[in-house]
């Protein structure tokens, strides 16, 4: 059954292979990135060696798949697909490297819901990147019909030592009042690499959240962008990452607003301890049509450890006056005055850090779109506080 | 039978001497008023005694029972029977009572009422008029200043320490909350032996927690103490008589 949208009613001439080759033509022609430039300030990308990665297809299995979704699992090996999917690619391009290499070597997944159609239960996607010196690219694409509703949890895992590089690219597509909840899980390994894009775009009175939870990976990067093209769209994107010993986590977030009345919320908490390092940007762009609309960016660090360091840069780009922004940010140690308290009362100091660092994060755990994940998630998050221990 | 020394305290915020010498004794099943003016040293005297962190204590004993509590941390204090009513509760984001008494009550070797921790919160938030729907919230997160003190004192009536210091439990309350505190904290001396030292401005609180001793500190130090009678000349005279003394 083909999925009927405005793109896959216009006919096009694209082919599958076509699709792949010419995204590694651009791919080729690019330069590599450095720190140099803007986008990449802060990061680690003068460490990744590309040429001592071989493209390796991704590992996947789907759980949760229930009636109304309708889930497509593309291999990069297939030589041709659906014509319907074809057509969802229409005219792709990536926006850098790492996201024409992915449209060149991807292992696809769409899950298509159709309109007035409701999911109840959440697709799970995992992602197993277990061989050493492998770099696969899966991209998620969710394609949510006129007021269709679907949830989808992206994890990607793999054992700690292997060296693994994960280039993901998420294609949430929310049309006209369609409700669309992604979270994706970092749970990789201490040596692999995940350098990750997530990509919303929203009709008119759509509901998009995009949530991420990283705790694991050596670098881990993930730019998350949510544009609204339709007015009275709203978009939600929070994360919560936690990195120690010599982690870094990256995240460089843009929320575009490209049409009247639209509306969008961040929250970012993170908190570092030991060596580690943690790095977001955020960009909040409203376009000069996009008049009565709001939008807040909130980015929260705590610094756990003296050797921990953490980066916070908000930045607001707005072109029309007729707008509601706030945008807010702090890097900074566990408040004294919040652990004597919790001391008074009889609390031993490492079990009170861990309690206020768990009560951070909380507010980023209660708005994940899986409810039933927030437990194990909190108990990850406590197992890997050095401080106090797990129970 | 507990009994707390302050014994020759002295005490400094920085480069400011702020106590010049207190002593001070309380035992279990009694209330002490400890008045004083603003910038007597009322608030840094309870937080020295607690072991807050910014105080430097420069000579003086704090013991509890006779063992020495300087050097001692927080926690440890508060496991061994020490306790802190505050002025300006904390707000914990995140962070829940009960999982806070939990930890507590871990502390101090009591695990069999942890079981029964749910059911020991909803009887003590009863007592004390406070709402239930407040239990489920973070620790003073969004409480008014009365739902902030009945909220400490529900704290206090649960973890059943020897001796409590209540600083400035009147400011921020109303009359309904300060007399559901103050009953409760005169009970509390009654049924658990509690020994409460009030510390506070006016002379209002002590109608409902009747102290059995008052005690006048001034410019960092006791120059004063007596019976229950030493506040209402405080309350007729104001502090001016003990300013020069």
């Amino acid at each position: 059954m083909p999925v009927l949208t405005p793109d896959t009613a216009r006919s096009t001439s694209n082919t599958w292979p076509q699709v792949r080759e010419a995204a590694l033509e651009r791919a080729t022609a690019l330069p590599f990135p450095t720190a140099d430039e803007e986008i990449w300030r802060y990061s680690r990308i003068a460490e990744l060696d590309l040429a001592s990665f071989h493209p390796a297809a991704t590992v996947s299995t789907i759980t949760g798949v229930s009636e109304g979704a309708r889930v497509t699992h593309v291999p990069a090996s297939a030589a041709s697909v659906d014509a319907s999917l074809t057509n969802l690619f229409d005219g792709a391009r990536g926006n850098d490297l790492f996201s024409e290499l992915n449209l060149a070597h991807m292992d696809v997944i769409v899950v298509s819901v159709a309109r007035n159609t409701v999911v109840s239960q959440p697709i799970v996607i995992t992602h197993t990147a277990d061989v050493d010196g492998a770099m696969c690219f899966p991209r998620l694409v969710i394609d949510a019909a006129e007021n269709s509703e679907v949830t989808v949890v992206e994890r990607f895992v793999s054992a700690d030592g292997v060296r693994s590089l994960v280039v993901p690219v998420l294609d949430a597509r929310t049309a006209q009042a369609a409700r669309v909840r992604y979270l994706g899980i970092n749970e990789l390994g201490t040596e692999s690499w995940l350098i990750g894009q997530h990509q919303s775009v929203g009709q008119r009175d759509s509901d998009t959240l995009l949530a991420t939870v990283a705790l694991g990976g050596d670098y881990a990067r993930v730019s998350t962008s949510a544009r609204l093209e339709g007015q009275g769209g709203n978009t939600r994107q929070v994360a919560l990452y936690f990195a120690g010993g010599t982690q870094m986590h990256d995240f460089r977030t843009l929320q575009e607003h490209a049409a009247p009345r639209t509306t969008s919320d961040l929250l970012f908490k993170g908190a570092v301890q030991d060596t580690a390092k943690s790095v977001y940007t955020g960009l909040i762009k409203i376009h000069k049509n996009a008049k009565g609309s709001a939008a807040f960016q909130t980015n929260r660090n705590l610094t756990l450890s003296h050797g921990a360091w953490a980066e916070s840069v908000p930045n607001l780009d707005i072109e029309t006056n007729d707008v509601k922004c706030s945008h807010a940010s702090t890097v900074g140690p566990i408040d004294e005055d919040q652990l004597f308290y919790l001391e008074s009362r009889g609390v031993n100091p490492d079990v009170a850090q861990r309690l206020v660092v768990l009560g951070f994060f909380d507010e980023v755990l209660a708005q994940l779109p899986v409810g039933d994940l927030a437990a194990p998630l909190r108990r990850q998050v406590a197992a890997k506080l050095s401080i106090g221990g797990a129970s | 039978m507990s009994t707390l020394q302050i014994i020759d305290l002295h005490a400094s915020v920085g480069d400011k001497q702020i106590l010049h010498g207190v002593n001070l004794t309380i035992s279990s099943g009694e209330v002490h008023a400890v008045m004083g003016p603003n910038g007597a040293g009322k608030s840094t005297l309870s937080a020295v005694v607690m072991g807050k962190p910014g105080y430097n204590v420069t000579a003086g004993s704090i013991l509890l029972d006779g063992r020495e509590m300087l050097g001692v941390p927080t926690w440890q204090r508060a496991a061994a029977g020490l306790h802190l009513v505050m002025q300006y509760p904390t707000e914990v984001p995140g962070v829940l009572l009960n999982d806070v008494l939990s930890e507590a009550l871990k502390g101090r070797g009591r695990d069999g009422d942890i079981g029964r921790l749910d059911t020991l919160l909803r009887t003590e938030a009863a007592r004390i008029h406070f709402d239930e729907k407040f239990l489920d919230r973070p620790l003073n997160v969004d409480l008014s200043g009365g739902e902030k003190k009945r909220n400490e004192t529900l704290q206090m009536s649960v973890l059943k320490p020897a001796i409590a210091i209540l600083d400035e439990l009147d400011s921020g309350l109303d009359v309904d909350a300060l007399r559901d505190c103050a009953r409760r904290v005169m009970d509390a001396t009654r049924e658990d032996g509690l020994g409460a030292l009030v510390i506070t401005h006016y002379s209002r609180l002590l109608e409902e927690l009747k102290p059995s001793r008052v005690h006048i500190l001034v410019k960092g130090r006791i120059v004063e103490t007596g019976g229950p009678e030493l506040a209402d000349v405080l309350e007729r005279d104001g502090y001016e008589a003990f300013k020069n003394a």
